[in-house]
């Protein structure tokens, strides 16, 4: 007996609509692009898009000097390389601080009864707060440079991560508990090798989200006041009325945020609780 | 009464809460009236008490408000009959489902906020671009939310529906929407929290429109304790919505 054979991926019912879909809404597009509906450039063709987007990724338009052992080296790059770096080192201080300050108030919170009725609610209320409003207090305190977007970062990634912290640790086992107790573990054995290890998904979830709001925080942060970082290039691109440049940015930044997203999420076995 | 029955009552924890943040305010004015501060950076926390009313009459803090919830309220209208009509036709046409839940949970993650220069080449610097803002926000948590209080209807019920002969139409309204109400609350809650959050972003970042823009322009005329206060005002602002909106949801929830 022979099984039949299962249809190419392509031809199957979901594939083949997801494809429908998509090829739909490009065709629309360029219709519309074409049509001059909207305001001239608003709705660039695909093909200016795509152009746009080749030449911020490949042409090399900055030059860059690095010395390194007495040996003065310059070259060009795409700016868009450069700019991606400020972001990202942006991104990664905000988010190292955020996530260690968000660790260290989220076990506080977790271990405690008292601290936790006392606190959790002062952070549950200003968590869902639009932090772009602190912006203005963080340009006083951190100056326009660099400091001001770390800042913005770390305090869009605390809330997540210390709500998601503090959560997880009322989630641990009490025997985990109990059994590093009854082996005299002291604080910092506690925290290494009971609540941490206990709360790696929590805390995962809490990162994951964290890095949502603080490449958010960060990135319009760029927008309002800044003279580097893609977030700077963004408004650029909107100053010269640069349309296509703006959705090749778009693109880019979109691309970056949900790979990050899924990235982490696999990283720390996210999906693996879901199939459970 | 000994100390440690002190901390076991159950007001002590919001006093705590409650003194600590004021304990920490009067630190801050004590530093600051020492030097040890800089009074150009932080201003005393008394100069922001005092320009609470200053900022509410001279800079018209209610008529702001009205219009910052009059956009979030029209963001939460679209987002609203978009989001659940998405939802149902997720839930109706299963193909459809298979195919875009995953697109549509992936736009729920994107930080969708920072087309907001595209919305501004496209509508201007209005409340149009806030409010649509607000709604592509708005509208990603909504669909999924009333697309999991749909198909999480408990069998049984559906079963009930089908023995009395209902028609699809009569399974929707009878069954299946009264079932998700709960589900879809909860993501109408956050789709208005969403709204709101980018409305005021949005409203500081384009320096239009109502309390977003108060705290840019104090912040742009360095009047340090009226940009603190218009902080202060919008965080119990939504301090308020998000508190109100949560015991409507617990509300609105069935008892398990």
């Amino acid at each position: 007996m022979t099984l039949p054979r299962a249809a190419p991926r392509f031809l199957q019912p979901v594939t083949a609509l997801r494809i429908a879909i998509i090829v739909t809404v490009l065709a629309s597009w360029e219709a519309l692009a074409a049509s001059g509906l909207l305001y001239r450039d608003v709705v660039p063709s695909l093909v200016a898009i795509g152009k746009a987007l080749f030449n911020l990724l490949t042409v090399p338009d900055m030059s860059v000097q690095i010395d390194m052992l007495g040996i003065n080296t310059a070259f060009t790059i795409p700016a868009i390389y450069w700019h991606l770096y400020v972001t990202f080192y942006e991104i990664a201080f905000g988010m190292v601080i955020g996530c260690l300050t968000g660790l260290v108030v989220g076990i506080a919170l977790g271990s405690s009864r008292l601290l936790r009725r006392a606190y959790e609610p002062m952070l549950y209320y200003l968590g869902p707060c639009p932090k772009i409003i602190f912006f203005p207090v963080m340009i006083m305190w951190f100056g326009v440079g660099p400091g001001s977007k770390i800042a913005m970062g770390a305090i869009s990634c605390f809330f997540p991560v210390a709500l998601n912290v503090a959560g997880g640790m009322r989630e641990i086992d009490q025997v985990l508990i109990r059994v590093g107790r009854s082996f005299r573990a002291n604080t910092w054995q506690m925290v290494t090798k009971i609540y941490l290890p206990a709360m790696r998904h929590p805390i995962i979830n809490g990162v994951r989200i964290g890095l949502g709001v603080c490449l958010i925080g960060t990135l319009l942060a760029e927008t309002k006041l800044s003279n580097s970082g893609v977030g700077f290039l963004v408004m650029q691109a909107y100053n010269l009325f640069n349309m296509p440049l703006m959705y090749a940015l778009l693109i880019v930044l979109f691309v970056i945020a949900i790979g990050a997203n899924a990235l982490i999420g696999r990283l720390g076995g996210l999906d693996d609780i879901k199939r459970r | 009464m000994s100390a440690q029955a002190i901390t076991k009552t159950r007001w002590f924890p919001g006093v705590l809460g409650i003194g600590s943040f004021i304990g920490a305010v009067l630190l801050i004015e004590l530093f600051i009236r020492l030097g040890l501060v800089n009074r150009f950076i932080v201003p005393l926390p008394s100069d922001i008490v005092w320009a609470f009313p200053r900022v509410i009459i001279e800079e018209h803090v209610f008529s702001r408000f009205f219009l910052t919830a009059a956009e979030a309220f029209s963001a939460s209208i679209l987002v609203t009959v978009f989001g659940v009509a998405g939802g149902v036709l997720l839930h109706q046409f299963r193909l459809l489902r298979e195919a875009t839940e995953t697109w549509v949970a992936a736009v729920a993650a994107a930080p969708l906020v920072l087309i907001y220069p595209l919305y501004l080449v496209i509508f201007g610097r209005n409340a149009i671009t806030i409010v649509a803002m607000g709604f592509t926000a708005g509208l990603a948590p909504v669909t999924l939310k009333t697309l999991e209080g749909l198909a999480g209807t408990r069998r049984v019920l559906i079963n009930v529906g089908r023995s009395f002969n209902l028609t699809p139409w009569q399974q929707f309204w009878k069954i299946l929407f009264p079932a998700a109400l709960p589900t879809i609350f909860v993501g109408m809650r956050l789709g208005l929290i969403f709204a709101l959050i980018n409305i005021v972003g949005v409203e500081f970042l384009i320096n239009f429109g109502g309390l977003g823009q108060l705290i840019n322009e104090l912040a742009e005329r360095y009047d340090l304790a009226g940009t603190y206060a218009a902080i202060s005002f919008v965080i119990l602002i939504s301090i308020c919505v998000f508190f109100l909106t949560e015991r409507l949801e617990r509300w609105l929830r069935p008892v398990e």
